[in-house]
């Protein structure tokens, strides 16, 4: 309800009266394990990638395949995020506000795409729109639209790996709203969309964000799913992951740095999403 | 007549929520819609309202049929019980959403969101959020927001329930007042029946999608239809087969005429009343009565003693017909909010 | 709170709104009539949403399937009975299941830290927990080289070994169990473990017949989660396990190889495997968070 205060994730911090004997060697062994497991190896990239100062590490991100390999793994997630969002909201308003014949199935089936293999995702594409073999894939291609080892084939796998994204945000808070505020709205004359654009969007705009950079940042890393549907030609289908694979397996310290480079450009936006997630939560309050 | 419901049923699924309503609800009165959780009263409400929709029958506001008109397009305000305040805008905003949506000019917007501000005592917190307002304060916002938009009808869904005692009692002083200043006509859902016997020039007693009775309060409690009815409005006892109210017995500690005879299994004071529960050869249960505690020390009353009992003259009674009933425990409270449901087996 | 589906208010005439006055809430109208509350706007949202999901998601999977059938019994069982895949699917469940294992214990025990302990730093350890979640796997590939690789400041040299496997494996399900938990045990009082205590109960055997119990359902939905994540990585593995046949190739890794040499049906049958294991993951999740639900 209205008054509830919000608990923000790990916000709330209770402390057992009695410190337990336990309670250092668990702290411990948990930021030992965080610290091996994470921390370090994170640090470790970081510093490998200005080993040799800053000069490199900018050359190497300005060379064209490097630009054109981060141009399009921006263009690939903005068009996934976009479709995501569009799709997310509806299919959420669909499953919590209205009741029709498979509604329990297809919200079990919005959560599969999280628990399959991006290189299995990468496979039934394939095996759909593929030009050579495909279902689908040798008319589109008759009718012009290349879909395989071309940019629409690398939006879908990044679409379908963060589809669900969106959708866990919003139908929580879709359920927690509830519907009072929008029958108010439409009790004092308010049509459809005026209340979803006054009532409903504004409620949920927090979720929706958390939502959408969430996906912006699995679609920016997607590797496994676009290497198998776009073949990964270098300033032709090759994003910003695939290039990190290929010059890290390529011999010179040159590809090194730019591999490097690639990686931590990468790791950096996935941080930045993370520091803007956790910011945003607290905010959670005044939705 | 303002709002006229002619032959609407309802259901969801195998569940009759409705069943064969008609109801005149008459224009610039307060309609109070009494009934137990589960009885149906809120879905005749949402049906007037037009944010549910009958499976028959026709909804006629202000000589208009409304049974196809959507919510929007009703012109009725509508109060929730939990407020439904748009958590994301002020106070004002709230209020002038409704002129909002129907683009009336700025100036007006603002003129009259004022007014409805000063109305509900709400003026100073025009700028604040929602979420820094009290549950009172928020439904008195609610209740200007409905208002704000000239509604034909006003309809206000349990509109204290979610409030403690003291605000409820107030709350419910001032919609009587301001009824009266504004007349338009209203319908409200309780199932508190002290809150529906002092606010309502009309009441209509509602249980199992059914209407048991309708009438003004003073009807519904000197002459209830059905031992619902009277066991929804107040406390009652059972004797010789009738439902009675138990400050309408007599109790003597001699015989006297038309009386049958007990024995006082159990006396407890209650502040200023005290309640006698006599046991009688016949009855399931013990028959209660109250009497004042002057009434009970002057008798010299202790358990055991032998008393004589019957009705006053002129008492309201009903007949029971349903033997489960003769069982059933009087409901004692004192009308401390908390429904006094009687209900039929 | 009622769970029952309610409708938008802008679709007042179709609406079932769960007012106080329905039947059971969450037990929603079942009656012929109410079979739906669609609008025609809605129901074409649906349709076009649909449309969608089904040329993205639905029909890709189920062609999997087809191509994994089009050798018949026999194929089926032969491209998942040759020495290579066996023993990649058989290293990929292995490690999975001990990855997961080894997730309950440390995802309890991190979530555990994070919400009853609390030191300076804490809010650092939220985010890092979120990394593996957030970083691209190749990434993270790479990110364990620089540790576990050659090179190793700890002289450890685990690329290429199966050893490479788990801790790819630990690193992309760290999240799982530990998001789970955390909420859960966030509501617990602890007026529950003092009343407990009160009662005369060890610290141990609170944590044991008082907290696990609660924590239970989490954890088992949070290590499905983990093990299902386990079974189909692929990216972070790339550059850290060598993919040696035999020896380090998972699941994934045998699939981009089929897929590589162009035997779609071989690739398919693999996938299908991996298909029904997350298919049985979402299934058994949805049991478990209806009894949840049922049981309050």
């Amino acid at each position: 309800m209205a008054d509830t205060t919000a608990t923000t994730r790990g916000g709330r911090t209770r402390t057992v009266r009695q410190p337990s004997r336990l309670r250092w060697p668990l702290r411990i062994a948990v930021i030992v394990y965080l610290g091996l497991l994470v921390v370090w190896p994170v640090a470790i990239v970081a510093f490998k990638t200005f080993e040799r100062g800053l000069g490199p590490v900018l050359e190497a991100l300005g060379q064209p395949e490097v630009v054109f390999a981060f141009e399009l793994t921006v263009a690939n997630a903005f068009w996934a995020v976009v479709i995501n969002t569009v799709f997310g909201v509806g299919i959420s308003l669909l499953l919590v506000r209205y009741e029709f014949p498979g509604r329990r199935a297809l919200s079990a089936l919005v959560d599969l795409p999280l628990s399959v293999s991006p290189v299995v995702v990468g496979l039934a594409l394939l095996l759909v729109y593929s030009g050579r073999t495909g279902w689908f894939g040798p008319t589109l291609e008759r009718l012009g639209l290349q879909v395989i080892y071309a940019q629409p084939g690398m939006i879908m796998a990044t679409a379908f790996v963060s589809l669900p994204l969106v959708i866990r945000e919003v139908v929580p808070v879709l359920h927690e709203i509830g519907t009072d505020q929008e029958q108010a709205a439409s009790s004092l004359g308010a049509s459809a969309w005026q209340t979803f654009g006054r009532i409903t969007l504004p409620a949920i705009r927090w979720a929706l964000v958390y939502g959408v950079v969430l996906s912006l940042a699995r679609s920016l890393g997607e590797y496994g799913a676009v290497k198998v549907v776009s073949g990964g030609v270098a300033l032709r289908t090759q994003t910003a992951t695939l290039l990190v694979e290929e010059r890290y397996s390529q011999f010179g310290a040159d590809a090194t740095t730019a591999a490097y480079a690639a990686a931590f450009v990468l790791a950096l936006l996935a941080v930045v999403a993370l520091v803007v997630v956790s910011v945003l939560r607290p905010s959670d309050h005044d939705r | 007549m303002s709002i006229r419901i002619s032959d609407v049923n309802k259901s969801f699924g195998d569940f009759a929520a409705l069943s064969d309503i008609d109801l005149d609800l008459p224009s610039g009165q307060l309609t109070a819609l009494l009934g137990p959780s589960g009885g149906g009263k809120s879905t005749l409400l949402r049906i007037i309202a037009g944010l549910e929709v009958g499976d028959t029958g026709t909804v006629e506001i202000e000589g208009v049929d409304a049974t196809r008109l959507p919510a929007r397009k009703r012109n009725v305000g509508f109060v929730f019980q939990h407020y439904a305040a748009f958590r994301h805008m002020s106070v004002a905003d709230n209020v002038g959403f409704g002129l909002k949506i129907r683009k009336r000019p700025k100036a007006e917007i603002k003129a009259r969101t004022a007014e409805m501000l000063e109305l509900v005592h709400l003026s100073q917190f025009a700028d604040r959020l929602p979420a820094q307002l009290s549950g009172g304060q928020r439904q008195r916002m609610a209740l200007a927001r409905a208002l704000a938009i000239e509604p034909t009808v006003l309809l206000l869904d349990e509109p204290f329930g979610a409030l403690d005692a003291k605000v409820r009692k107030e709350l419910r002083d001032w919609l009587r007042r301001l009824h009266d200043e504004v007349h338009v006509t209203t319908v409200f859902v309780t199932h508190d029946q002290e809150e529906a016997l002092e606010v309502a020039d009309r009441i209509v007693v509602i249980n199992h999608g059914r209407v048991e009775q309708e009438g003004t309060p003073d009807e519904l409690y000197d002459a209830p239809a059905s031992e619902f009815v009277m066991g929804f409005l107040g406390p009652v006892t059972t004797l010789q087969g009738h439902l009675v109210r138990p400050h309408d017995l007599e109790l003597e500690s001699h015989p006297f005429p038309e009386t049958v005879e007990g024995r006082v299994a159990r006396l407890t004071r209650v502040g200023f009343e005290v309640r006698v529960e006599v046991d009688v050869a016949g009855e399931r249960a013990p028959v209660l009565v109250t009497l004042t505690r002057a009434e009970s020390a002057h008798k010299g009353l202790t358990e055991g003693s032998a008393v004589w009992v019957r009705p006053v003259p002129g008492a309201s009674r009903v007949a029971v017909t349903d033997p489960a009933r003769t069982a059933a425990e009087p409901d004692l409270s004192t009308g401390s909010g908390e429904p006094l449901v009687a209900p039929l087996a | 709170m009622t769970t029952a589906v309610t409708p938008s208010a802008s679709d007042a005439l179709a609406g079932t709104a769960a007012s106080e006055d329905t039947p059971t809430p969450g037990r929603s109208p079942r009656g012929r009539r109410r079979r739906t509350t669609l609008t025609r706007a809605s129901a074409i949202g649906l349709g076009v949403a649909m449309l969608w999901f089904s040329l993205l998601v639905l029909i890709p999977l189920v062609a999997v399937v087809v191509q994994a059938s089009s050798g018949g019994w026999a194929g089926y069982a032969e491209a998942l009975t040759s020495p290579q895949t066996l023993a990649a699917l058989e290293l990929t469940v292995g490690h999975a299941v001990l990855v997961t294992l080894v997730d309950v214990v440390m995802g309890t025990a991190i979530a555990w830290v994070l919400v009853r302990d609390s030191f300076v730093g804490k809010r650092v350890l939220e985010v890092v927990i979120d990394v593996p979640f957030a970083l691209p796997t190749i990434v993270a590939g790479l990110v364990l080289l620089s540790l576990y690789g050659a090179g190793s400041p700890l002289g450890l040299h685990w690329a290429n070994t199966s050893h490479a496997v788990t801790l790819a494996f630990l690193f992309v399900t760290l999240p799982f169990v530990v998001r789970t938990v955390q909420p859960v045990l966030m509501e617990i009082e602890p007026e529950v473990e003092e009343a407990a205590a009160s009662l005369g109960a060890s610290r141990f055997t609170v944590f044991r017949l008082v907290i696990l119990p609660s924590l239970a359902p989490a954890i088992t939905s949070g290590a499905a989660l983990a093990f299902a994540r386990a079974i189909s990585e692929y990216g972070s593995l790339v550059l850290l396990s060598g993919n040696l046949p035999y020896s380090t190739e998972v699941a994934s890794v045998r699939i981009l190889s089929f897929i590589e040499g162009d035997q779609l049906t071989a690739a398919s049958a693999v996938a299908s495997v991996l298909l029904l294991v997350a298919l049985v993951v979402i299934v058994g999740l949805e049991v478990v968070s209806r009894r949840v639900a049922r049981h309050g």
